[in-house]
């Protein structure tokens, strides 16, 4: 019998594993924006002293993992495994900036989910005894997601309003099977939905339906009552993407409006200029390594639900007319007494 | 979780909420602007012409001295503003051809002069070359016929 899967999608960890630190560093823009004083650093040049935006992208991997680890007051050494993914082709971000760490690597993909995969894995992988501390940690780039995605960033174009702006930054999470802090009580592991949207300048509206079913999911497999957390946070679906989110769960009579948050329309500001919100792997990792996780420890959130949201496109499939298929795991964070000691 | 919709119904329902671009401000705009950048055209043409130059050659020039203009723009990251501002009113004219052969340069120059700024320099543009030379082909062929 499996002793840890509730219903489809979800586990529930027997040992929650303990998020013993998290780090954030953003880039110039988020570092203007609302959150800016919850973010361990915001440098001030996109380039970060690099030769080229990929490069730049690593190091913020690179320092966020030196710092998260660092916070944790472990030795990289001490790190059992780190979980990380990333936007660029063959997740290079990721690769190169843990070139030199030392530490066995788990490379993942899951777009803008990553952060939520990362850490539900890296919780699987410290629940099953594997692994005494697992580092969890994604990044995005502005002008590196706009170079392979999009446009060159000089050409002189406008975006649409449903367009959403690549956060600058990287998020890092260190769990631990001992210690004290927020747990993650379970994770929910989202299935590819595609409900048929090929407008990558519309991710929002793509990501949505995935979002909605696996929050449907957790509510259904685990059977806690809808308003048991303090707040269910989705990745980056922006302004479009979250009302279509809440107008899906409503209709499925999970009405939850009040607590649904998105931290894709938590980082900027709206007169930055951002269209629909933020998006991109950075955007959760970031907002949950600075905001949410500083909320947690200080009692201002007791239980969220963590839901980064990914949409799994690529130039390539984008130019052969395909749609646009999406991602979204959830992952349950909460404060208990006492630490995972019971 | 019970679907809502199909996948044609969500597609217009996305549409329907999805709000659309400012067709009205972003054409007035353009339409300044793109003006603007004629009026400045017209300018250098104007002066070729009075400087004694014949009409071929002063076109020829004001061409050069605009797409000079487009790439100085561009390098001095101000083009992209322009654009965003603009939109087909920057686009449109050579200054906006010269910004789409110019900005890739920029940014793909990471990855060399071979691989980087040459193979990459007319992923924008190269379609406009390509599809407008050929139409200028297949059109100097029925023009050459329709003489003779």
């Amino acid at each position: 019998m499996l002793e840890k899967k509730v219903g489809k999608l979800t586990s529930r960890m027997q040992k929650p594993p303990v998020i013993a630190s998290a780090a954030s560093i953003v880039g110039p823009k988020e570092g203007k924006g609302p959150l800016a004083g919850y973010f361990d650093q915001a440098v001030d040049d996109d380039l970060w002293g690099e030769k080229s935006w990929e490069k730049a992208e690593a190091k913020f991997m690179r320092e966020v993992l030196a710092k998260a680890v660092s916070k944790a007051s472990l030795a990289m050494g001490a790190v059992d495994y780190a979980i990380a993914g990333d936007l660029m082709n063959q997740c290079i971000a990721a690769s190169f900036g843990l070139r030199e760490s030392n530490i066995p690597f788990f490379c993942v993909f899951g777009a803008c989910s990553t952060m939520g995969e990362a850490m539900s894995l890296g919780s699987i992988l410290i629940d099953g005894g594997f692994a005494a501390n697992v580092a969890c940690l994604t990044s995005s780039h502005f002008c590196s997601a706009e170079k392979q995605f999009r446009f060159p960033l000089e050409l002189g174009s406008q975006r649409p309003p449903t367009s959403q702006w690549t956060v600058t930054g990287a998020g890092c999470v260190v769990l631990s099977a001992e210690g004290s802090g927020p747990c993650i009580t379970g994770i929910t592991t989202g299935k590819i939905v595609d409900l048929g949207i090929k407008d990558q300048n519309n991710m929002g509206a793509a990501m949505a339906p995935a979002a909605a079913d696996t929050i449907y999911a957790h509510f259904e497999d685990t059977g806690l009552p809808h308003d048991y957390y303090d707040m269910v946070v989705t990745g980056d679906l922006g302004e479009i993407g979250h009302e279509i989110l809440d107008d899906m769960l409503s209709t499925n009579g999970i009405r939850i409006g009040s607590i649904l948050k998105d931290c894709g329309m938590m980082i900027f500001d709206k007169k930055q200029d951002v269209h629909a919100g933020a998006s991109g792997c950075g955007c959760s990792a970031t907002v949950f390594a600075g905001y949410l996780f500083d909320c947690l420890k200080k009692g201002k959130l007791q239980r969220i639900l963590f839901v980064p949201t990914g949409a799994l496109l690529s130039p390539t499939s984008v130019q052969q007319g395909e749609t646009i298929p999406c991602i979204a795991h959830a992952v349950a964070i909460e404060n208990m007494i006492g630490g995972n000691q019971q | 979780m019970q679907q809502v919709f199909t996948k044609d119904e969500y597609r217009k329902y996305v549409d329907k909420i999805s709000p659309n671009s400012k067709t009205a401000r972003n054409a007035s705009r353009a339409y300044v602007v793109g003006g603007l950048i004629c009026v400045i055209g017209q300018f250098f043409l104007n002066s070729f012409r009075q400087m004694g130059l014949d009409q071929d050659i002063s076109a020829s020039l004001t061409s050069v001295v605009m797409v000079f203009l487009g790439v100085t723009f561009t390098a001095l990251d101000l083009y992209d503003g322009l654009g965003k501002f603009a939109g087909a009113g920057s686009i449109v004219p050579i200054t906006g051809f010269a910004n789409s052969i110019a900005s890739p340069a920029i940014e793909y120059k990471s990855e060399g002069y071979v691989l980087g700024i040459g193979a990459r320099m007319f992923i924008i543009a190269g379609p406009v070359l390509v599809y407008g030379i050929s139409i200028s082909i297949i059109m100097g062929i029925i023009h050459y016929l329709l003489r003779s």
